[in-house]
């Protein structure tokens, strides 16, 4: 069997579904959810090397290690929120941050 | 003055009696602080009316003798597109007899209301509206364009309702002022809508122009229909006419303005405001010619006012609604030669009418103040010989007004006559009945009046009613009962008033029906409608046409009514009421005046308030406010209300809905939006 672009699209595809389905059954821990986004880009990142290896174009592998850095650099931001929000709250669970809203 | 009219010195007509209006209106009431008083009140503002006055028997001097004409606009007021807003002066025959009639009445009744209003509290606002009516009524006559005629349409409108309304106190003639000005709006709604048709279509208010248009008119059909343009033009303005003229079925407002004091009901619901739509069908006569369903129409109409609104005079006891019964049927006697195309021979009924009817008010008004202000002819009888020179003017009006041969009434009544006869019109064989029938219907109910006031029995002091009305009588008559002669402020305009009343129409009937008088001013398609034609060839001078008269029906018919009014009232007084009980429901409906108010008041005022009322609380209560404004309201909040459950505060939420937002985009992006 031959590995075609649609398996690596359906890869993507799961990983990003999972991801979706991580945040909103996640009720108990922000990491969890910071975790989920990266899944998501990952998910992302798989679909932009798939087609990039399949039309030819170096671009889009060019696209993925931008797409790394920023997430690198969400996830240390996002981390130092969580720590902020902790020492604040004393709670990093989720059902008990509900002030986003007006 | 020259042989040219000078439009600067015209100004002046309309003008003077402006000022002394003026004048006498701010000054002379509590409104500038009573600063002048009553005698100078009234010195202001005759002496404007009789500049007027002067200056328009000299404008009708150089109009009939050098055939002078003018026709000039003064002062633009404003141009919206194409059409010109003008104020100008048109002054040709109708225009210079019109402001001769209407200023010498008018100056008549300035000085009779020195004697009438005496004892009144509102001498001076009096004075102020009388003058303000001559001004209005003179820019009406001698407009050159439609707007400024509408315009002094509106204005004469407004100061009889000021003036019928002139006792403020009383419920009655509050009723009366507000009936007059609603039924005339009702009348003003078609003239005007006649005026912005002709405005349409022939682009100008002007006179002149739009007359010169009027072969293009005739073309015309009115957009979607059928209808010939110039027809519908024609109804509509004389709807206005109607109104004005108190022409069936609007001719309810009339009898009721008697609530007025009595010169005013001389000057304005008799001589000349009524007469505005008489006038103003002959000057359009141009756009009449065109049209034989207005014609018809128009002579139906008048037919059915002169003989059914004679017949109410009939069973009138208040002394002053008789005159105006008189009135309604006189006007549709004018009404019913402008429908035979004779144009001319209307106006002249309306310049004599003016005279005898003007005579009569103010005859009339004399009696109710030698009575003591009872205006109820049961109570009054023998007062031949205590008010000598009214008497003896009443007489000659009366005599005018039945159409006597060689009186001013007869001429112009006669030709009336003569003329619907001669009309090939299908209209003309009804109205030449109910124009020969009003004959012995005018007759009999003037000459009933004449008996019961002058003649017989005194019946003053057996009056229930004496002294009831204590507003008016609360001035020293010493306690005697008996009747008065009024002072000469009073007589004067009496004699002077009575002098044209017999003999004007001698006078004038060669030249202004077949003279040269009004050729320019009212036209005649003579080849479609040859009344006139006719009736020139008939015509051997004034004094074979009295001669001839004796000979002919009319002058029998009269006899005959002033006969019947003698026996039924002087030899026989039991026969009158042997009527009434014989013909108990004819004289019901006479005295319910044909239930014409009854279906005003009950039929179409309830019905517009019940409309009103549910326009309110269907249209603006429940689909304005409920639906619309409240209604919006609601969704909104609904809506927000629903939204606002998606803010929960909760990160996974906003998740959800980012997520599903880029679903959506993405759905549209690449399904829907290929």
């Amino acid at each position: 069997m031959t590995l075609t672009l649609g398996h690596y699209l359906s890869l993507g595809a799961m990983l990003f579904a999972l991801a979706v389905i991580g945040i909103f059954l996640n009720r108990k821990n922000l990491i969890v959810l910071l975790m989920a986004i990266e899944l998501m880009l990952l998910a992302v990142n798989m679909n932009f090397v798939a087609f990039s290896h399949y039309l030819g174009d170096m671009r889009g592998q060019v696209f993925v290690f931008f797409i790394l850095t920023v997430a690198a650099a969400e996830s240390a931001i996002g981390l130092a929120i969580l720590v902020l929000l902790f020492r604040n709250k004393n709670s990093i669970n989720v059902d008990d941050l509900n002030s986003l809203k007006g | 003055m020259s042989q040219t009219l000078n439009a600067s010195t015209l100004l002046a007509v309309p003008l003077a009696p402006l000022v002394g209006s003026v004048l006498a209106g701010i000054f002379g009431t509590r409104l500038g602080g009573n600063w002048i008083g009553r005698r100078l009140t009234h010195s202001l503002t005759i002496l404007g009316v009789l500049v007027a006055f002067v200056l328009s028997v000299m404008t009708l001097k150089s109009v009939a003798l050098d055939g002078a004409r003018l026709n000039e606009t003064l002062y633009t007021w404003m141009v919206v597109g194409g059409l010109k807003m003008e104020v100008g002066f048109m002054v040709d025959g109708l225009t210079a007899m019109m402001m001769c009639v209407v200023t010498f009445v008018s100056l008549m009744v300035h000085i009779y209301t020195i004697g009438y209003m005496e004892e009144d509290e509102g001498y001076n606002r009096f004075f102020a509206y009388i003058s303000l009516f001559t001004f209005s009524m003179l820019m009406l006559v001698m407009s050159n364009n439609m707007l400024q005629l509408f315009f002094g349409w509106e204005a004469v409108g407004l100061v009889s309702y000021l003036l019928i309304g002139f006792w403020f106190n009383k419920p009655t003639a509050i009723f009366a002022n507000m009936k007059a000005f609603l039924v005339n709006r009702v009348g003003d709604f078609g003239f005007i809508l006649g005026i912005g048709l002709i405005a349409a279509y022939a682009g100008t208010l002007n006179y002149t122009q739009a007359f010169a248009k009027a072969g293009e008119l005739s073309a015309l059909t009115l957009p979607g229909t059928s209808w010939m343009l110039v027809t519908v033009i024609c109804i509509c303005l004389f709807i206005g006419a109607m109104g004005k003229s108190a022409q069936f079925p609007l001719h309810v407002w009339l009898p009721d303005s008697m609530e007025g004091p009595t010169p005013i009901s001389a000057l304005i619901h008799a001589a000349t405001m009524v007469t505005a739509g008489i006038f103003m069908v002959a000057r359009m006569s141009p756009l009449f010619e065109l049209s034989d369903t207005a014609l018809n129409f128009i002579m139906v109409i008048g037919a059915i006012t002169a003989l059914f609104m004679g017949f109410l005079g009939i069973i009138q006891n208040d002394i002053k609604r008789v005159v105006a019964y008189s009135t309604l049927s006189q006007l549709g006697y004018m009404t019913v030669a402008l429908g035979a195309s004779a144009y001319s021979v209307a106006v002249f009924h309306l310049m004599t009418h003016a005279f005898f009817k003007a005579l009569l008010f103010l005859g009339a008004g004399s009696v109710i103040m030698g009575m003591h202000h009872n205006q109820d002819m049961r109570w009054m009888g023998g007062v031949r010989k205590y008010m000598p020179i009214t008497w003896i003017t009443s007489l000659l009006g009366s005599l005018a007004l039945i159409g006597t041969p060689l009186f001013s009434g007869f001429y112009s009544k006669d030709s009336i006559i003569e003329a619907v006869a001669e009309s090939h019109l299908p209209a003309a064989g009804f109205a030449h009945f109910a124009v020969l029938a009003g004959v012995f219907v005018t007759a009999f109910y003037s000459f009933r009046m004449y008996f019961l006031v002058f003649h017989g029995q005194e019946r003053f002091d057996q009056n229930p009613d004496a002294h009831h009305d204590a507003h008016h009588d609360d001035h020293g008559h010493g306690g005697h009962d008996k009747p008065h002669e009024s002072p000469w402020v009073v007589t004067v305009p009496l004699v002077l008033l009575a002098i044209p009343s017999v003999v004007i129409g001698y006078m004038t009937i060669a030249p202004m029906l077949y003279g040269e008088f009004f050729k320019d001013a009212i036209f005649v398609d003579a080849a479609r409608h040859p009344v006139m034609q006719e009736l020139a060839d008939a015509f051997h001078g004034p004094v074979a046409m009295a001669l001839h008269a004796l000979s002919s029906a009319p002058f029998w018919l009269a006899l005959a009514g002033v006969v019947s009014a003698w026996y039924m009232y002087m030899i026989n007084p039991s026969v009158p009421a042997a009527f009434a009980r014989a013909l108990k429901p004819l004289v019901l409906i006479l005295e319910n005046k044909y239930y014409l108010d009854w279906f005003n008041e009950n039929i179409l005022a309830r019905g517009a308030r019940a409309l009103g009322n549910g326009l309110w609380k269907v249209g603006d209560r429940a689909l304005i406010d409920g639906f619309v404004v409240n209604g919006s309201w609601k969704l909104v909040g609904w809506v927000s209300g629903q939204v606002r459950k998606f803010q929960s505060g909760y990160l996974y939420h906003y998740a959800l809905v980012m997520i599903l937002g880029i679903f959506v985009l993405m759905t549209y992006f690449v399904w829907l939006n290929k």
